[in-house]
């Protein structure tokens, strides 16, 4: 690690002002998606609520598409992958060994979240045949423009290209220090992309080998149940791959910014290999409800994702235990009085300690959704996005926007334009996600359906046990405009910090951990087996409920058309050129 | 590796929970009997629904003494038969399965809820007891028209529905 880094000589910027330029491109894409993702955000929590309906319900699918994709794809993914480079350039202390190719991963994801967002915006306009009001989930046979599968397709082989890179960087070093720990922030990210590779070899089969082709015309029908399974072996450790980025942020800035040091380097190493062996082979506790799926299965998958809850609560323990004995070096006292001694008034530290907090809650609520028969309860209920509100859009969205009050300057060598903002922005979003998930919690176990326009039915009424609907409304609709006035005073004012002067003295090292890397056991740093297991734990989670969902209903499916029917025009103008080709091929055999 | 003992602790506890929760839902599965969404059905062509003994006329049938079958197709953007009506105190059986694409069937208030797949055809069984209506909605986006997606299951007494019956 550099000493001069390590010293606070010198902030990132100064040391590789041309890596800094790729992470601050990176987080600039997150941020603008955040900002545009929040903005449908709020049109859907006054819509569903009746509180404004400026759009036809119809065209809500469209606004819901674009926040989950904007959000959950571009908004977590584009930080992530600026985070991940600052934190391998930083802990490796060398560039990137080819800074041309950085720029061609980055600009691959760039080309394929614009393809998908305009493929999802063509749903606004009727006179186009682009559209694709599929959800974030995009279960067939309801049918996206190619544009949609094909962006996101690119998007993808930006993000594996992306963990080549960290690859190459951590080969090079090693070359270099063959004696040495892989540093603990390099090892979260490689450990992190493992899990990534093996859970993209899911979605690539749904996408490549069925739904792109489906949606070119080259295939007539596919097996809905078969991509919507294949789309969850990726749909759940993608939730990890949300995570992993904030787990890195809490385990090794957090505890700096409380003013100590990381409690455990090895235990870290520990949660991230328990994280790249568990993610994978849960995927089906979200098809507990699947027709077509053995109900064996689906106990397997509650049993594993049950265990996975180890690493989050080994992980709580490390974090507060780190945040204390900050507390304790800044002369904290007593049981509790120690947590007065902490600097709530850092925007950075408050807003991290206010995610890990609702991470706890949203824990819980996952827990509940986890469990095989209370899930029947719960499932496709507005239960699920308060749930998934908690996770990713606390732990996740708000680490990832405190951590930028503390990251920004170092990339920029500017001061934040305002930190009282930054605070109340931080305590905002925690008081609106209070209200907003809360309503969500409430309406769900009410019976109350997510994705949907209009939660009011002509036959029935829901009732509460105490309270109203119309108060559950109410207090979505306010956490939900909080929510949005949060997220425009985040991006303000990382903007405006633009306009502050140059100044040096930014930097703020990272110490190491109070029992350091080499107590941990050497083959923890053995990445080569880990993975190993976790493909083998993979191969045998998925390959006997994918063969039987294919023994049972076809590769392609026992039948069905697709919708909306957007591959008409599409083949109508393919196939012509399809057949001038074969006969052209046709002719040169001959 | 060094832990500290107020760690080893915390892990134990964790895995003591962990463990709990497991045999918790087992229980819940095995003893009490909640049965879960399987695969005990055929796939069916979702185009051929109306070449389908049981779906080409959706409709609930009486199978043993106090059985029912019911027999449930979700389409864009509505239930079949609607409303689906079973006499008080029998066990009803539900198949269900899709014409088109991905919906949902939810009985409002209670756990008969399951995702429906074009395809495969969705199994569960409920016992009634009391007489009344309950709503069932789509939980799962079907397209531009899911939010008007509803149905409705009418629990009637069993000398009301016996009377039913014998008009037809």
């Amino acid at each position: 690690m550099s000493d001069a880094l390590e010293a606070g000589a010198s902030t990132f910027v100064d040391q590789f002002p041309a890596e800094s330029k790729v992470v601050r491109a990176a987080l600039w894409s997150s941020f603008l998606s955040l900002a545009l993702g929040a903005v449908f955000g709020i049109i859907q929590s006054l819509h569903r609520t009746d509180v404004l309906r400026v759009f036809e319900s119809a065209d809500y699918y469209t606004i819901l598409t674009a926040h989950g994709v904007l959000m959950v794809v571009s908004f977590t993914i584009f930080f992530l992958v600026g985070l991940f480079t600052w934190a391998v350039v930083r802990s490796l202390d060398r560039p990137v060994e080819n800074i041309r190719y950085t720029w061609t991963w980055y600009g691959l994801m760039v080309t394929g979240s614009l393809m998908a967002v305009i493929a999802i915006l063509g749903g606004f306009v009727d006179s186009t045949s682009l559209s694709a009001d599929v959800l974030f989930t995009f279960y067939a046979p309801l049918q996206a423009h190619p544009l949609f599968y094909g962006g996101l397709a690119i998007f993808l082989i930006g993000t594996w290209l992306a963990g080549a890179d960290w690859f190459r960087s951590w080969w090079a070093w090693k070359q270099d220090n063959p004696d040495e720990r892989i540093p603990l922030q390099t090892f979260m990210v490689l450990v992190t992309m493992l899990m990534w590779y093996i859970a993209s070899i899911g979605i690539t089969i749904a996408v490549v080998g069925f739904l792109l082709p489906w949606s070119l015309g080259l295939i007539d029908q596919v097996n809905p149940l078969l991509t919507r399974t294949l789309f969850w072996f990726w749909g759940h450790p993608v939730v990890y791959f949300w995570l992993m980025p904030a787990y890195l942020l809490w385990y090794t800035v957090l505890p700096k910014i409380a003013g100590g040091r990381l409690f455990s380097d090895p235990l870290a190493r520990v949660v991230f290999v328990l994280f790249l062996l568990l993610s994978t082979p849960v995927g089906i506790h979200h098809q507990y409800l699947d027709p077509g799926i053995a109900d064996g299965f689906k106990f397997i998958a509650m049993t594993n994702t049950m265990f996975l809850l180890l690493p989050s609560l080994l992980t709580a323990f490390t974090v507060v235990a780190s945040v204390e004995h900050g507390a304790r070096q800044r002369g904290g006292t007593g049981l509790f009085g120690w947590l007065r001694a902490l600097p709530w008034r850092d925007p950075a530290f408050t807003g991290m300690m206010l995610a890990g907090l609702m991470f706890a809650a949203g824990g819980f609520s996952g827990m509940i959704n986890a469990g095989l028969n209370i899930n029947y309860l719960v499932h496709n209920t507005l239960w699920v996005p308060g749930h998934f509100h908690l996770t990713v859009g606390t732990a996740v969205a708000l680490t990832f926007m405190a951590a930028t009050y503390w990251l920004w300057p170092q990339l920029t060598n500017r001061r934040l334009y305002s930190r009282p903002i930054g605070l109340a922005q931080v305590v905002l979003w925690f008081v609106g996600m209070a209200l907003m998930s809360n309503a969500m919690h409430v309406a769900g176990l009410l019976g109350v359906p997510r994705r949907t326009a209009e939660p009011q039915y002509e036959g029935f009424a829901f009732e509460p046990m105490f309270g109203s609907i119309a108060e559950l409304d109410i207090q979505l609709a306010v956490g939900g405009t909080i929510l949005f006035v949060s997220t425009l005073l985040f991006v303000v004012n990382i903007a405006l910090s633009s306009g502050t002067p140059r100044v040096s003295g930014l930097s703020s090292s990272l110490p190491p951990a109070l029992s350091g890397p080499n107590d941990a056991p050497q083959v923890l740093d053995n990445i080569k087996l880990w993975f190993g297991i976790a493909f083998v734990l993979v191969i045998l989670a998925y390959t006997l409920p994918l063969a039987s969902i294919v023994s049972r209903g076809g590769l392609l499916g026992p039948g069905g058309d697709a919708f909306p029917m957007i591959a008409a025009p599409i083949k109508s103008t393919l196939t012509p050129i399809l057949s001038v080709s074969v006969e052209w091929l046709g002719g040169l055999v001959a | 590796m060094d832990i500290h003992n107020y760690e080893k602790l915390w892990l134990v506890l964790a895995m003591v929970m962990i463990v709990g929760f497991i045999s918790t839902t087992t229980y819940g599965a095995t003893a009490l009997g909640i049965e879960m969404i399987s695969d005990d059905e055929e796939t069916i062509d979702p185009n051929a629904l109306d070449e389908d003994p049981r779906f080409s006329e959706p409709r609930v049938e009486q199978v043993g003494e106090n059985e029912y079958e019911a027999y449930v197709v979700a389409r864009q953007f509505v239930f079949e038969p609607d409303p689906i009506t079973v006499p008080a105190n029998s066990t009803v059986t539900f198949y269900i399965t899709s014409a088109d694409v991905i919906h949902g069937f939810e009985v409002v208030g209670t756990n008969a809820n399951t995702m429906v797949i074009p395809g495969e055809v969705a199994t569960l069984t409920v016992e009634p007891n009391e007489p009344g209506e309950y709503g069932i909605l789509c939980n799962e986006y079907c397209g531009g028209g899911h939010h008007v997606m509803e149905g409705k299951l009418v629990v009637e007494p069993e000398a009301e529905f016996d009377r039913g019956e014998a008009d037809e």
